[in-house]
């Protein structure tokens, strides 16, 4: 009876984690595109548009099979796409009122099919609200195979049209300039967004998808130089997230899936905020401190050197409270690196007077040479 | 007369759904028109993280500190997205996208952990229910009224006062930030009020109509006002009525198909967009469509104007100013040339022979090609 159970739950841990890295992979490498294009907030509108489509395909098929379902939400993320784009070019409104408006809209328009789908008890309705948030024990692997099926379709595209999508992100004047046809390759690259979302329905939810395609997107960014890089890592960043949010969920009967596996993709984004080399924001401190110091430790020497120049003698030994006067508390600490490297020496307090330094042959060429270097 | 009020069922329902419209479409009109509308989609995700937070602490739902708590988790987000937004790390959009997101993830795992008995589940957060409102009542003197009715008659009020005090700051603000902070009115500080009251109307709205819809009620009665008018009193009026106009349909509609109040409300918002999208009288698709044509047979009417002028005098001016050369040498259709030259024997330009098949170009015609073909009078 227990290695029964024991099957069961590896069935569908085996399913649920199986449709969190095709999720995490497809909403990682199109999410890119998105954040990348600035179009970050149109993800919202789509996955909420998602809604709709899941009740009319649920209407048109009469039950709860997941391929009529996703089809219905794919048609209706590209409706929406379309009306965000025809309401941002031919009104005078701005594309976050046109966005807001959409998704409110067609948000409200799924609420009211909703509501019209559970009170008249059709058959197999039951359970389609747990498209809002998720829950990922749902899966069936029939399931599993659709979702396969969108993401191979999806990351086919994006390998398909690779320079040409690279081009419209970085550059589409020049693109334009080419002659291709920007706008259809736009059009394509906005409502292929709608394909993350349809992977992403049983697991995260319409209401939270946003977070998806944003955030291994806005992580993978802080590693990365390259689009090639970016996209990978935005796949791998997805592919963690998401399986580290389902397993968790599965712990306890009753979570959602939706909201751990956002609150895992946003911890992945912290630590890239903070760590990542080159633009993390604890880095570039590390980074900011080695420079000043390096910065002090030149003017310091030099100002030795000139000092002791003044005094016509390149070895004379200046006494610490004048360098502390210029510099305050930096002197210090530069006087001591100076020290472990050889290039100034202390001279012992004597009575009426503090520490003074003066440089050793070796630190007056160093200064010498930062000297030369400034003046050239 | 309050008394019969307050049993009329259906009329406290549209007059609830009436009054979160026209709190949320006052504020509304200004975040559209700073083209930060989609901070409304953040507050009303994350004021659920202020909400069962205070739940949490304090163990009740309906205190006075969950409305503070709940809105101030609401400009929190807004904060925090531009805090993010300001380390340059990501861009603006995305860093609102995965601010709000996350308190909202936060929220409902703290509900599913620690709340799965109270009323406060996310479904009712999300999409709210109209239909019951009427249900909780408070005490108010001789009468019982329901609670959503007070909290949401006292918030529009004070959006309204808030609008009507600040009206000529915000404007300035709205429209030319730069020069309200040189004159020190702060717009950033009523920017944040702004946001301020928007989470508040958001938290006394989410019971009646949940997070989403209170979305299209800011965002989407101003839109449409917006594109029928170019007057900023008449946008928020505007804004205001149209939010009226679709509580009232919305709940006779909802009832006629058995669906969401709310949702329905927010769906004829929606329709009403559309319409002032295609029908407006200035910046509708098909205003400017028409426009569009008229402004091209004008054009159409100078050419052909130049045209005769030019071969007038010419030999072949008998073969040149037939309708059917205008066809050929303008290719033209013949639907376009007889428009044109309908227009133009209007005005009193050209005139037909009897026979239809020579044009003439009158006196006020001929001025008009010369001074086409030479606006500066120089001869």
């Amino acid at each position: 009876m227990a290695g029964l159970w024991e099957l069961f739950t590896d069935f569908t841990v085996r399913n649920a984690v199986m449709g969190a890295v095709l999720l995490g992979i497809l909403s990682g490498v199109l999410g890119t595109f998105a954040v990348l294009r600035e179009q970050s907030l149109l993800g919202d509108a789509l996955s909420h548009a998602a809604l709709p489509g899941i009740c009319i395909g649920f209407l048109i098929a009469g039950g709860r099979q997941l391929l009529p379902l996703m089809l219905g939400a794919l048609a209706a993320g590209a409706v929406a796409a379309l009306l965000v784009l025809l309401l941002t070019q031919h009104s005078r409104l701005k594309p976050d009122a046109s966005v807001g408006a959409v998704l409110s809209t067609f948000f409200a328009v799924g609420t009211v099919l909703l509501t019209y789908i559970q009170n008249r008890q059709l058959p197999g309705q039951a359970g389609l609200d747990s498209f809002l948030f998720g829950q990922a024990a749902a899966i069936l692997p029939s399931d599993l195979w659709v979702m396969a099926a969108v993401t191979a379709v999806g990351l086919g595209l994006v390998a398909l049209f690779w320079k040409e999508f690279k081009l419209v992100t970085f550059d589409p004047g020049f693109a334009r300039s080419l002659g291709w046809r920007v706008p259809v390759l736009e059009a394509l690259l906005t409502s292929m967004i709608a394909l993350a979302v349809v992977v992403g329905l049983q697991m995260v939810g319409v209401v939270l998808m946003v977070a998806m395609i944003i955030a291994p997107a806005a992580a993978a960014r802080q590693w990365a130089r390259r689009l090639e890089t970016m996209v990978a890592l935005a796949a791998v960043f997805g592919a963690i997230s998401g399986t580290a949010g389902t397993l968790v969920s599965l712990l306890r009967p009753g979570l959602a899936t939706g909201p751990l596996i956002v609150l895992a993709a946003t911890g992945v984004v912290l630590v890239s905020l903070l760590a990542a080399p080159q633009r993390g924001l604890l880095w570039q401190r590390v980074q900011q401190r080695r420079t000043r110091a390096a910065i002090a430790r030149g003017q310091v020497l030099v100002d030795l050197l000139q000092l002791a120049r003044a005094h016509g003698d390149e070895g004379f030994a200046t006494e610490q409270g004048m360098l502390d006067a210029v510099y305050g508390a930096d002197a210090h600490p530069a006087l001591r690196q100076l020290e472990r490297e050889g290039l100034v020496k202390p001279l012992p307090p004597q009575h009426g007077k503090g520490t003074q330094w003066h440089l050793t042959p070796k630190g007056q060429a160093e200064a010498r040479r930062l000297l030369d270097e400034g003046e050239e | 007369m309050l008394a019969a009020f307050l049993d009329n069922v259906d009329l406290i329902i549209i007059t609830i759904g009436a009054l979160v419209g026209v709190a949320a479409s006052l504020l509304g009109t200004f975040l559209v028109l700073r083209g930060s509308s989609l901070y409304s989609d953040a507050i009303s995700h994350s004021i659920l993280l202020g909400i069962v937070l205070v739940y949490l602490i304090s163990g009740e739902v309906n205190s006075p500190y969950q409305v503070v708590g709940a809105a101030l988790a609401g400009v929190a987000t807004v904060y925090l997205s531009e805090l993010l937004g300001a380390t340059r790390r990501v861009k603006q959009d995305a860093a609102t996208g995965l601010v709000f997101p996350a308190l909202f993830a936060l929220a409902v795992l703290l509900l599913n952990l620690y709340a799965r008995d109270v009323h406060l589940d996310e479904h009712a957060v999300l999409l709210g229910e109209l239909a019951f409102a009427w249900l909780d009542v408070v005490p108010l003197g001789p009468y019982e009224v329901p609670r959503s009715l007070l909290t949401m008659g006292i918030i529009a009020l004070i959006n309204a006062l808030f609008v009507t005090l600040f009206y000529k700051e915000l404007k300035l603000a709205v429209f030319d930030e730069g020069l309200a902070h040189a004159l020190g009115l702060k717009p950033r500080l009523l920017f944040y009020v702004l946001l301020f009251l928007t989470s508040v109307t958001a938290v006394g709205a989410f019971d009646a109509v949940g997070a989403i819809l209170f979305i299209a009620f800011v965002i989407v009665p101003p839109a449409a006002a917006y594109l029928l008018t170019d007057r900023l009193w008449l946008v928020l009026l505007g804004g205001a009525a149209l939010a009226v106009v679709a509580s009232v349909a919305g709940f006779h509609a909802a009832m006629w198909l058995d669906v969401s109040i709310g949702g329905m409300m927010a769906t004829v918002c929606g329709g009403l967009l559309l319409l002032a999208f295609l029908l407006g009288p200035r910046y509708g698709v098909i205003a400017r469509l028409l426009r569009f044509q008229r402004q091209r047979t004008q054009a159409h009417v100078l050419m052909l104007l130049v045209h005769l002028y030019n071969h007038e005098h010419e030999a072949a001016a008998e073969e040149e100013s037939g309708p059917p050369a205008l066809q050929q040498h303008l290719r033209w259709s013949a639907r376009r040339s007889r428009a044109v030259i309908a227009l133009a024997q209007q005005r009193g330009l050209v005139t037909l022979s009897a026979d239809g098949r020579r044009l003439h170009l009158t006196g006020r015609g001929r001025e008009t090609a010369q001074r086409m073909l030479d606006p500066w009078e120089r001869g």
